[in-house]
């Protein structure tokens, strides 16, 4: 799970690294104003979106007065960056910037360990810097159960050429960073800018922080800092009956077993809607090994109440999973659903896929097609999606 | 020859005793591994029935290696306990750990894998969050059904269970030395390289299929390790082309992060190397049986 700089920041202090004087959220432009009065001008008014790139998108601005931060925030609020609308700003005191740096802890998968990045030249995008100045990033491996002290802090900051005069007070915040990272299982936690005022302050002026959400069990906090109101409403009802569900933009509802095979059964079902003007997966929805009727109901009413689904492909391989209980699962989900409009195409392969295919022709469902191959049965999805559509 | 697991391998299984792992021991067992005891910390000294074997359960690794002679476990413990299970299989030198749990937070696997590492890897790790590892014939330890398929002489190494489940029904005429699920996790054990390494040096394997998914850059750093160092093969599949960026396909390590980790890019990378890969999963079997010049009209 990504966060919204506000976020990141309040996770920051929680941890002891100082983010400046104050911040607010808010959702309407004159609580924006509001709160530069409260704060005195001027503030920065910046927008929050799970996107990099807002200021050149016109999403951070300075303003003077009350007025002008209202007038900044409602220029800001709905804006559209990078495919996110902006429902919220920040609004937080200006800083006195002396300098500005980067700094930031993270996975680094092909290492299989801990990364640690700095450069005392922060503030323009870290991708940016990584190929225009490579050598003024430093990256530096942190093993996971040595973690960082003030020591290995000042070796980081020193290979990213941050200057002596900070490095005491900078190593405490990186050391504070590294604590925050480790005690809420964040995969990223990134800082740009980290600057120096003018009283050789260190200060974490943004934020970006991304969370496991397989460490979730030992969070129950975590929970509080999902945004709702900005998830997809097909997700939100997937995750709360606990489907593993991406809701994407096509008309063939997918259902799979497994993570890899409904990855590749949406690939198969994009080229063969190439054939039938380009429909595509209307989504990604892996029952797992389960797939008992309950978790086959209920992956299938979602499915079914997306009215941009034209047909529905369910694609099973009975590994430890039996088709029979698949196509058990199948016939009951239809008795629970009441009627079901949309066409069904199943493909059933693996375990036991004699007798669950039998099982479904027994059943007669109406509207559900059996085809054998996964090939040819993304085909004919993708056929009844383009008739359907 | 197999690799990784073979019909000498002995096992045992870390959480024997729970719902899971009793049903996937009985599994193994039927499927002829030589699976010869549990661990379950506070269940010492009890024994379990399981497939109409007496199995003993002991409270530590290391003592059921003692007991035993073990040189591989299996580990179905909940991914609270898990990093405590895996760093003690590492610590009692088992040679094995394949760790089927799904769900370990990746500070826990990345701190297991730096134990590993700085006790000179004497334990190969597969996994988490993987099927396991079969040799068919010889013995299984995970969760791989067995009935799939027979002995044969293709390799295969794969970040998704069902799709390695799809590959090995397509090509079960012509059967597999190793099938190998290395996990969907972000930090994993053993990697496709690992994979490949073993299966170029492994004489029964004639032919390798390599599956690979969105997320990550292991598929181009297996790509130019083929390049270098394998004179057999390969046939790759990669899956997620339509994975919108910033999502999390269902495992943790299949996200596209910006414009990294694309499956065009591992498939550019890998036929580049000198890899065909298949655009689905049976074209992938056919381009394996034209290889193996097997192709059935």
């Amino acid at each position: 799970m990504d966060l919204y700089e506000y976020q990141a920041k309040d996770l920051f202090a929680a941890h002891g690294v100082p983010v400046g004087p104050g911040q607010r959220v808010v959702a309407d432009a004159s609580a924006a104003g509001t709160a530069a009065a409260e704060f005195g001008v001027p503030v920065v008014v910046k927008a929050q979106v799970k996107v990099g790139g807002r200021g050149k998108a016109g999403g951070v601005r300075v303003a003077g007065d009350p007025a002008d931060a209202t007038a900044k925030a409602q220029a800001i609020l709905g804006l559209d960056i990078k495919g996110h609308t902006v429902r919220r700003v920040l609004v937080t005191p200006a800083s006195k910037i002396v300098e500005e740096y980067y700094f930031s802890f993270l996975l680094d998968r092909a290492n299989r360990t801990f990364l640690a990045m700095a450069s005392a030249e922060g503030g323009m995008e870290i991708e940016q810097l990584a190929v225009e100045r490579p050598e003024a990033l430093a990256k530096v491996p942190v093993d996971p159960n040595e973690g960082v002290d003030l020591v290995k802090a000042k070796e980081i900051l020193t290979a990213g050429g941050f200057p002596e005069a900070v490095l005491d007070r900078a190593a405490e915040v990186v050391v504070r960073l590294w604590a925050a990272f480790v005690a809420e299982d964040a995969t990223l936690v990134e800082v740009n800018p980290l600057v120096r005022d003018p009283r050789d302050e260190i200060i974490a002026l943004d934020g970006k922080v991304t969370l496991d959400d397989n460490a979730s069990f030992r969070h129950p906090g975590h929970a509080d800092l999902v945004d709702t109101e900005a998830e997809d409403p097909l997700e939100a009802a997937a995750k709360a009956k606990g489907l593993n569900y991406v809701k994407l933009d096509g008309q063939v509802g997918i259902i799979g077993n497994g993570a890899g095979l409904v990855m590749s059964t949406l690939d198969v079902v994009a080229y063969a809607g190439e054939e039938f003007g380009g429909v595509r997966p209307a989504n990604f929805l892996d029952i797992g090994g389960g797939a008992s009727a309950e978790v086959m109901a209920n992956g299938l009413e979602i499915i079914l109440g997306d009215s941009d689904v034209k047909s529905v492909f369910v694609n099973v391989f009975g590994g430890i999973t039996a088709c029979d209980a698949v196509a058990n699962g199948i016939v009951q989900a239809f008795q629970l659903l009441g009627s079901v409009t949309k066409p069904v195409v199943v493909r059933l392969d693996g375990n036991n896929a004699a007798e669950g295919r039998r099982i479904l022709d027994a059943a007669a469902l109406p509207g559900l097609e059996q085809v054998e191959t996964m090939d040819y049965a993304a085909r004919k999805a993708a056929e009844l999606a383009s008739k359907g559509a | 020859m197999p690799v990784f697991l073979n019909e000498d391998s002995r096992i045992i299984v870390q959480g024997m005793t729970g719902a899971e792992g009793r049903k996937h021991t009985a599994r193994m067992l039927a499927a002829g591994s030589d699976v010869v005891g549990g661990v379950t910390p506070g269940k010492g000294g009890q024994v379990v029935e399981i497939g109409g074997r007496t199995l003993p359960v002991f409270t530590a690794v290391g003592e059921a290696m003692d007991a035993t002679g073990a040189d591989v476990t299996v580990v179905f413990v909940p991914p609270k306990f898990a990093k405590g299970a895996v760093v003690e299989a590492i610590d009692a030198g088992i040679g094995l750990a394949v760790v089927i749990t799904e769900g370990i937070p990746v500070h826990d696997t990345a701190s297991f894998w730096a134990h590993a590492c700085a006790t000179g890897n004497t334990t190969r790790i597969i996994g988490p969050n993987c099927p396991g590892v079969i040799s068919p014939g010889k013995s299984n330890a995970g969760i791989i059904p067995a009935d799939i398929t027979g002995p044969g002489r293709i390799g295969l190494v794969s970040k998704s269970g069902t799709l390695t489940y799809q590959l090995m029904y397509e090509l079960r005429d012509i059967g597999f030395s190793t099938a190998v699920g290395i996990g969907g996790d972000p930090i994993i054990g053993t990697t496709h390289i690992d994979a490949l390494a073993a299966f170029e040096a492994d004489p029964q394997t004639e032919l390798i299929v390599m599956i690979g998914e969105i997320g990550g850059d292991a598929e181009e750093r297996a790509a130019a390790f083929v390049k270098e160092n394998v004179t057999k093969p390969v046939i790759g599949y990669v899956a997620g082309f339509t994975a919108p960026e910033g999502k999390t396909m269902g495992h943790a390590g299949a996200i596209v992060s910006g414009s990294s980790g694309t499956a065009q890019a591992k498939k550019e990378a890998l036929e580049a190397a000198g890899v065909k890969v298949g655009k689905t999963p049976s074209e992938t079997a056919e381009l394996a049986r034209v290889s193996l010049g097997q192709l059935v009209s």
